[in-house]
This record gives structure tokens, C-alpha cells and sequence, in this order.
């Protein structure tokens, strides 16, 4: 193991000389956790997530990392962190697709405990009927947990935000955990070129005792209460203190917008925005989107992009502004539900024609083709 | 169609008040304070702070447990000037010890609780209260409560970033920000017995 040392959050992300390698990403979340000063990590293998999770392994062995192991299941590993992050330890894990599906209840428990997990979903088909390859359907799922949703376009975007997380989970404000998304396979299993900072560089430690909930510290008061089951009695007051706290998760994400803004820059990018057709993506989307405008432009097509990076909190008024010229914005998805098409639909409320497609699912990849007729449609009508 | 901007104002409120972050109320920086929803800076927030507890009836502080217990190096040091800030203001302190429910029923005569907040206000009549070294998500969680249920005017002094869900809130608060606090008060008080 290098000798690191502890640097600013903005100095690591922002100033630090960065070097580039040409690595996976499942190599890129390993160098990402490398940086991250975690105290703990927690594995169960499911492709395409296994090989990360591995490699996180393989930095604990050298001794990046004080704790890990392996779980009994996705639930079991879930449940482990939950517990890690009470004991006021920083913890990572990671996972995808079914097993995602598998530990469902943990992230909603999470996020209602004020738990500043991170953790990385490598997307893949669920079992619908069962496949292990790309699909982003179990976000459509995760939209409504109350975890803080950052969708990686490419491996680069991957380590960035891994890092970026754990410093918006943290904050005493927000205290909620984080998903970092990453289309499975297209950015996981290809190799991709990623700027990283130098290994000797990490970032601060968490500090659980500015919590917005007491650390489960056993040996400290004033923390040595247990977070009781605060309601579970049939009368109003129950039902009015478990409404308090819900809504005070919800406020925990709109907090975040402002440190997400701080370390991502925004919650989405938009390039050509007075285009009269735009195309919102997140994700590998965005690159297959990419691809189709430089060829629409070569056919004198007049198209913009917005690139979303934060699906929760949804960027709504920031979305409303990048489309404001709009006369079709076409939402590209590797699902079959269209989940990205409906947030792009309820933020613009019938103000602008919402083209719920191309859509590709099963393991499909996506054609910048596909987007292209879309953009030639849009444009001609 | 323009929308007026949400306000956080003495309550009663409603059967579900909103959490204000959720209503577009940003927290302060450093420097800065919120009152009733609106950004100042922070010297104006403590001006109000004075203003509001000398003026009430029954003010209250609710020291929470990283107050209460001498748990770091400072608390107990901090925990006398909060007394005597709440001496220096005329207000009386009911504690909160903790978090848990407390069931088949509250003493609220000696303490509160963030889950039903609102039967120790009810029951001490306490027309201005102030939260200090209560947890951040406990506090914004009763603050809404108190909101919802009573017409207590909500204080909050705190050592993180604040909170949107009380009337005033001060963020970032140590030790020089309670002795300014305390000097306001002390100073407010000169001018009203002259």
C-alpha cells in the first residue's frame, strides 16, 4: 500500500494532476475507492457488479481498506452496511440487477435511518424473464426509495462520482445514502480512458459525530441510545411523528442539490440548448445520443443534449430552463418501461412534446440510428 | 401564474405541515441565519432572537443530549453559557434527554420529546422555545410538530448547518456566536429597564 494522505475533497477532485489509464470500470471503481478513505466494504457477487467488488477485495488485502467481507446474500450485505454506517464507519458497496432486487427493503430502511451509504448498482436485466444483460429497469424501481440517484455516463463519470458521493452522503444536512448508477457491461466490462488522481491522495474521514442522527457508539454518551422503532402504536401522534420523518428524508435530498451542484457541477449538462429538438439521457444513453447528433448535424439538423446526472433529486427547474425552446425533447432509455420519459414528462407538464424513445431492453445495445430517425421526425414535423 | 413564496410562520399550521426545504427554503452559510424562511445575516437573526425571547411570556430552551451529556471537550463549558443565556433571557429549560418514545405517556412537565413535542408546549404553555444540542434530523422532525400543532415561535441554535423548519434559525454556532448571542441580550435588556 502507497502512504496517502488526506487532502481537500476539491483539491482531489478539482486541482490534484491527474493521469490517465486506459482501464474498465469495474477497475475504475477500484481506483475510485482506493481515494475514498473507506473504513469498510461489503461483497456478494452478481455479474456484471462482481469483478468491482473483487478488485475492492484486492485493495483490502493491500490496505486501503480496514474491513471487509463477504456477505450471505445481497439482503445480508445490505443489512451489514446498514449497521456499518450506524457504527459511524464510511462504507462502500455494490451491486446489480437482481441483486438489487434482492436487498430491496435495505434502501428505504437506509435512507429512512439517515444512513450516508454509497453504492454503486452496475445495472442489468431483472428477472423479467431472467437475464444478465444491460438494462437499467431496476432504476425505474429505486426512483422512490429516498436515496440520492447519480447516473454515470462512462467510467470516467464513474470514478468521479463514486468519490463525489461518499462527500454529498456525508454532508450533516443531507445524511442520506447515495446510489452511483452505471449501465452494466457497456461501462463495467469495456475498457475506457479515465483520469484519475495520484494513489497517495485520499480523501478526509467521515465524521459521524456531526450525524443528524447519533452514532451507535456504544462506549460514548451522549450516543448510547438505541435509534428505538420511534412508532409503532396505533394513535395520532405515532402517525404524525412518522409523517415528520418521512418528510424530513425528502428534505435530506433537496438539500443535496446544492452540494451536488458543489462537487458535480450540476445536476445535468446541456450543450445547444435553444435546438428546437433536444434529447435528455442519463447513462450510456447519453453517449449512443452523442453519436446520433454529430450525425444530424451533418445533416443540418439543429439538435441539443442534456445529460442528466442526478435523477434524485430530479433537476426539474434546470431541465424546464435547458428546454425552454424546445418543440420536442426525444428521452432514449435502456428499458422497456420508459421510466426516464415519465420524470422528463411530469417536469415539463405537457409544455413541450415528450418522444418516449427509442427504448432497447434484453441486453439490446442502442444504434445512434435509432435516435437519429427520431431527431429526423422531430425536426420534419 | 406566480407562486408566493412558502413562509415559516408561527403555527398552528395544519393537520401536515411541509418540511420548508421541501417547499424551495434554502439553509444559511456560514455568516448567515434564517428567519421565518428568508436568508439574513446572522448578527439580524440574533437581533430577533433577543427581540422574540424578552418579549415572551413563558420562553423555553430544550437542551438535547449533546448538550446534556459531557460527552467532548467544551460541551460542559458550553453547556454553562446556554445557561446562562436561558437565565439572562427569563426562560426556564426542559430538557431532552433523548430520543425514544415515550409511551404510555410523556411527563411533560420535565421534558420533551421529538416525537410529540407539542404535549410539553401544550402542557407548560410556552409561547417561545429554543432547540440546542438536539440532533438535527430530531429537531427538524419536532420542529415541524410544534408547526403543525401550536403557536409556539420556534428558535434554533445550531452547531451544523441549521434548520429550515424553525422560525429563526442560527447555523455554525460555537462558542463565540452563544457569547455574542448572550451580549445581545444582555445588551437589549440594559435598554429596556432604562
Amino acid at each position: 500500500m502507497i502512504e496517502q494522505r488526506v487532502v481537500a475533497p476539491e483539491y482531489l477532485f478539482n486541482e490534484a494532476e491527474r493521469e490517465e489509464q486506459f482501464i474498465t470500470g469495474s477497475e475504475a471503481v477500484r481506483e475510485a475507492i482506493k481515494r475514498a478513505n473507506v473504513d469498510m466494504a461489503i461483497s456478494y457477487p452478481i455479474t456484471p457488479q462482481s469483478e468491482s467488488m473483487h478488485l475492492v477485495g484486492d485493495i483490502y488485502a493491500e490496505g486501503y481498506i480496514k474491513e471487509y467481507f463477504r456477505g450471505e446474500n445481497e439482503f445480508a450485505v445490505m443489512s451489514s452496511v446498514a449497521g456499518a454506517a450506524m457504527g459511524g464507519v464510511r462504507v462502500f458497496t455494490a451491486t446489480g440487477g437482481p441483486g438489487t432486487l434482492r436487498a430491496f427493503e435495505a434502501f428505504p430502511t437506509w435512507a429512512g435511518a439517515r444512513l450516508p451509504v454509497v453504492c454503486a448498482f452496475m445495472t442489468r436485466g431483472i428477472n423479467s424473464p431472467l437475464s444478465i444483460q444491460p438494462d437499467t429497469l431496476e432504476m425505474a424501481y429505486m426512483l422512490d426509495t429516498g436515496i440520492i440517484m447519480l447516473h454515470a455516463e462512462n467510467s470516467q463519470d464513474l470514478y468521479d462520482m463514486i468519490l463525489q458521493a461518499f462527500m454529498i452522503a456525508e454532508k450533516p444536512d443531507v445524511h442520506i445514502p447515495v446510489g452511483v448508477f452505471v449501465d452494466g457491461f457497456f461501462i463495467t466490462h469495456t475498457r475506457d480512458r479515465v483520469k484519475i488522481a495520484p494513489p497517495d491522495l485520499k480523501l478526509p474521514p467521515y465524521n459521524p459525530y456531526s450525524a443528524p442522527v447519533p452514532v451507535m457508539d456504544m462506549e460514548n454518551p451522549p450516543i448510547r441510545q438505541m435509534r428505538d422503532p420511534f412508532v409503532m402504536k396505533s394513535n395520532f401522534i405515532s402517525y404524525a411523528a412518522h409523517a415528520s420523518w418521512q418528510q424530513e428524508i425528502l428534505a435530506a435530498a433537496e438539500r443535496s442539490r446544492r452540494h451536488i451542484a458543489h462537487y458535480l457541477g450540476n445536476l445535468l449538462e446541456a450543450e445547444n440548448e435553444t435546438a428546437p429538438v433536444m434529447i435528455v439521457a442519463s447513462g450510456t444513453a447519453v453517449s449512443q445520443s452523442r453519436e446520433a447528433i454529430e450525425s444530424a448535424r451533418q445533416e443540418g439538423l439543429d439538435v441539443g443534449l442534456v445529460k442528466l446526472k442526478s435523477l434524485r433529486p430530479f433537476p426539474t427547474e434546470e431541465l424546464k430552463a435547458m428546454t425552454a425552446n424546445a418543440k420536442a425533447v426525444i428521452v432514449p432509455e435502456f428499458n422497456r418501461v420508459g421510466w426516464l420519459a415519465r420524470e422528463v414528462r411530469a417536469a415539463l407538464e405537457a409544455k413541450v412534446k415528450v418522444v418516449g424513445g427509442p427504448r432497447v431492453f434484453g441486453g439490446m445495445t442502442m444504434p445512434p440510428d435509432l435516435i437519429l430517425d427520431e431527431i429526423r421526425r422531430c425536426a420534419n414535423e | 401564474m406566480s407562486i408566493t413564496p412558502y413562509r415559516v410562520l408561527v403555527g398552528p399550521e395544519g393537520y401536515l405541515p411541509p418540511a420548508a426545504a421541501s417547499r424551495g427554503i434554502l439553509l444559511p452559510e456560514k455568516g448567515e441565519a434564517l428567519i421565518e424562511g428568508a436568508i439574513v445575516p446572522e448578527e439580524e437573526a440574533m437581533q430577533a432572537i433577543a427581540t422574540k425571547l424578552l418579549s415572551a411570556k413563558n420562553p423555553f430552551f430544550f437542551p438535547g443530549p449533546q448538550l446534556l451529556w459531557d460527552w467532548k471537550e467544551g460541551v460542559a463549558l458550553k453547556a454553562q453559557a446556554v445557561k446562562k443565556l436561558a437565565d439572562l433571557a427569563g426562560a426556564r429549560v426542559i430538557p431532552m434527554p433523548d430520543y425514544r418514545p415515550k409511551y404510555p405517556m410523556i411527563n411533560p412537565a420535565v421534558e420533551i420529546n421529538p416525537n410529540h413535542p407539542n404535549l410539553t408546549i401544550w402542557h407548560n404553555k410556552i409561547d417561545v422555545c429554543v432547540f440546542i444540542g438536539v440532533h438535527c434530523h430530531y429537531a427538524n422532525m419536532a420542529l415541524k410538530i410544534i408547526r403543525g400543532g401550536t403557536s409556539c415561535y420556534t428558535i434554533a441554535l445550531c452547531g451544523e448547518a441549521g434548520h429550515e423548519d424553525a422560525m429563526i434559525s442560527l447555523c455554525c454556532m460555537g462558542m463565540p456566536e452563544l457569547a455574542r448571542l448572550t451580549e445581545i441580550i444582555q445588551s437589549m435588556k440594559g435598554e429596556q429597564a432604562a
